[in-house]
């Protein structure tokens, strides 16, 4: 069995001129939707170091998804860079796209996104399984990746057995479980009770206190709150609302 | 992603959808099996017919009256053109005149009814001369056949078949009496059981000598007119040899010439080509059938395939997301669809089988399967499967990521 690097040793706490893990630098979307241009982000400046916690919030129709969707690779900007651990991901291919996604990149979604006919472990196992890991690893891994968020006696279930703290706790695991650069949690707590989001809440603060570096996207206050620093994106621009150590406040926030 | 894991993800997704997946299999199934059957029935009646045809001699020239029949080695008696007579026989039993031939059966016969005591049965009373027996490649059970003798004398002697002498309630028919229209004839031999064939059953006829059929039960106004030839070749080297010569001498004989031949000569192998092509057609008729119906199968793969895909939106953009490639989707989408293909193929030649052997005792009829149909049975369902899982494999594969996370 492979040993698996842990995450909870030897990791320090963030350094503010630690090298940047991903820089956007004049980023902007344009959607074409029938006659109409849509600008859905307009030249967005953006750099998260290692281990980082970072906010971006902002109501919806902001361009904040739009956003979500190139940092995670899931979509390409029209005009401006983005390097992602050294990397110029901004001209690669679906194909390459693909293989940085597996690599680099953590999802967690609001909506979960488990597959249904799958048991837990198996659906943590999946990134490892287009990663090229073999069978026995990809377990080994999935196991330990649940057991991190707690959820070592809920392997064997469906997601349907398990109550959506749960399912969202999977998701985290599956996000863990390539050990990717980047946590991208997109409105992680938007269909969850307030018990399951303080203990969704509570693992993302300890990922990041065992230095991984997380970017948070949400509209709730109490989410952003959590994090180191707060961005917020507004008519497809981003804006600065706490600098990195100071405290957060909610009506900066939204203001 | 490697091949094995493809297999097991498609598996695990066509086991999600048993139902489904179960229904979509049937549909190649049934085409597989009908296909399979179809084939093996056409293969199995043609090598039967072929095989009782040549069990009557592969040597054998058939000589008819007229020139309409060319199919069926026996003729119907009565009524028909009586253009052949013993005189024809005679000469194409002379050496000089036709060397590569070695015997020569003239064969009359009338279906009438036999009486043995108070039972009676209507049987084929066939009048030819010794030769028969070699020439139509028959054997005696017991007693014998009649001799050259018996023939001269217009003797009242009978040879009969195994069915008959069943019919006619007689046990050990050698030395009994029989009475063909009113004439009293002594049974002299057993004919050894020969089957059924495409001229009917073999062993029901009683076979007397020709010059007794002739005076006695014959209803044709020449008494030398005989309804058929039987020409016994060399061998099978001096087929054609032989066919040239009958017709020359015949042709020579009734002073006509080949376009108004009253006389057509038929070798067995022209009949037995005659009936396998006959009976490839008509597999190949009812296989296009089947044929259909498997094609109907791979567009309800195709179909079940497109319900997937688009189904499934959101589990292709979670996988994109996860790292899986265009490639690994097209993949994944490609070998369900040859699951599904192959799964079909192998269930519809086990069906085949299972037809094979018990179709044959429903039908009586023989199914031939090859293990060369099997594997071109396996070989289209696998082709079946790919060709319907390529367009919607592609629409997979095709699409983006965040479109397919966002649809609901």
């Amino acid at each position: 069995m492979t040993v698996v690097a842990d995450p909870f040793v030897g990791v320090a706490a963030p350094d503010p001129d630690a090298r940047p893990l991903l820089a956007l630098h004049g980023v902007t979307k344009t959607y074409r939707s029938g006659q109409l241009q849509v600008n859905a982000v307009r030249g967005v400046d953006l750099t998260v170091r290692a281990g980082e916690y970072v906010a971006v919030m902002g109501p919806s129709g902001s361009g904040k998804s739009t956003l979500m969707h190139i940092l995670g690779c899931l979509d390409v900007p029209s005009s401006g860079s983005y390097e992602l651990a050294g990397e110029d991901v901004s001209q690669m291919g679906e194909h390459e796209l693909a293989h940085v996604r597996n690599a680099r990149i953590g999802f967690v979604f609001q909506q979960f996104n488990l597959l249904p006919s799958l048991s837990a472990w198996r659906n943590v196992e999946l990134p490892l399984l287009y990663a090229g890991v073999s069978r026995r690893e990809r377990k080994a891994r999935a196991l330990e990746a649940l057991a991190r968020v707690g959820l070592a006696d809920r392997v064997d279930h469906r997601p349907t057995e398990l109550s959506g703290g749960q399912q969202q706790r999977v998701s985290v695991a599956r996000a863990l479980v390539t050990e990717p650069a980047l946590i991208l949690a997109d409105e992680p707590t938007g269909n969850l009770d307030s018990a399951s989001t303080l203990e969704i809440l509570g693992l993302l603060d300890k990922l990041h206190a065992q230095g991984r570096t997380i970017v948070v996207i949400t509209h709730e206050h109490d989410v952003a709150e959590r994090a180191q620093r707060m961005v917020v994106m507004r008519d497809g621009r981003l804006t600065e609302a706490a600098r990195p150590g100071e405290p957060t406040r909610h009506s900066e926030g939204l203001a | 992603m490697s091949w094995l894991e493809t297999f097991r993800t498609a598996g695990d997704a066509l086991r999600t959808r048993r139902l489904r997946s179960a229904l979509t299999v049937l549909g190649i199934l049934i085409g597989i099996a009908a296909v399979m059957l179809t084939v093996g029935l056409g293969q199995g009646a043609s090598q039967r017919i072929t095989d009782q045809i040549n069990k009557l001699g592969s040597n054998l020239l058939i000589v008819t009256p007229g020139s309409t029949t060319t199919v069926g080695g026996v003729r119907g008696g009565r009524g028909t053109a009586t253009t052949l007579s013993m005189d024809d026989a005679q000469l194409l039993a002379d050496r000089s005149v036709a060397p590569d031939i070695a015997r020569v059966a003239p064969v009359s016969q009338s279906s009438l009814t036999v009486l043995a005591g108070a039972t009676n049965w209507t049987s084929t009373v066939v009048g030819t001369t010794p030769d028969w027996l070699e020439v139509r490649a028959r054997a005696i059970a017991s007693g014998r056949f009649f001799t050259s003798a018996e023939v001269a004398s217009e003797s009242s002697v009978a040879i009969i078949g195994s069915t008959t002498a069943t019919q006619l309630g007689l046990d050990s028919p050698v030395g009994q009496m029989i009475t063909v229209g009113g004439q009293t004839l002594t049974v002299v031999g057993l004919l050894e059981t020969a089957g059924s064939t495409t001229g009917g059953d073999q062993d029901d006829l009683v076979v007397i000598p020709q010059s007794t059929f002739a005076a006695r039960l014959s209803t044709s106004a020449n008494p030398r007119a005989v309804s058929t030839i039987y020409v016994e070749v060399r061998d099978q080297a001096s087929l054609s040899a032989a066919y040239q010569e009958v017709s020359t001498a015949l042709l020579t004989a009734h002073g006509v010439t080949t376009t108004t031949a009253d006389f057509t000569v038929s070798s067995q192998q022209a009949i037995v080509d005659t009936v396998t092509t006959t009976a490839r057609i008509l597999t190949v008729l009812l296989a296009s059938i089947a044929g259909i119906s498997l094609l109907v199968g791979g567009i309800g793969v195709m179909n079940i395939m497109l319900v997937s895909v688009a189904e499934r939106v959101r589990e292709i953009g979670l996988r994109k997301a996860l790292g899986a490639t265009p490639g690994v989707i097209l993949r994944q989408f490609l070998v369900e669809a040859s699951l599904l293909g192959i799964i079909g193929g192998l269930a519809g030649i086990g069906l085949g089988l299972l037809g094979a052997s018990v179709l044959p005792g429903l039908l009586g009829q023989p199914v031939t399967i090859s293990p060369l149909s099997a594997a071109v049975a396996l070989a289209v369902s696998l082709a079946i499967g790919i060709g319907a899982g390529v367009y919607p494999a592609s629409r997979a594969a095709r699409l983006a990521p965040i479109d397919a996370l966002r649809s609901e």
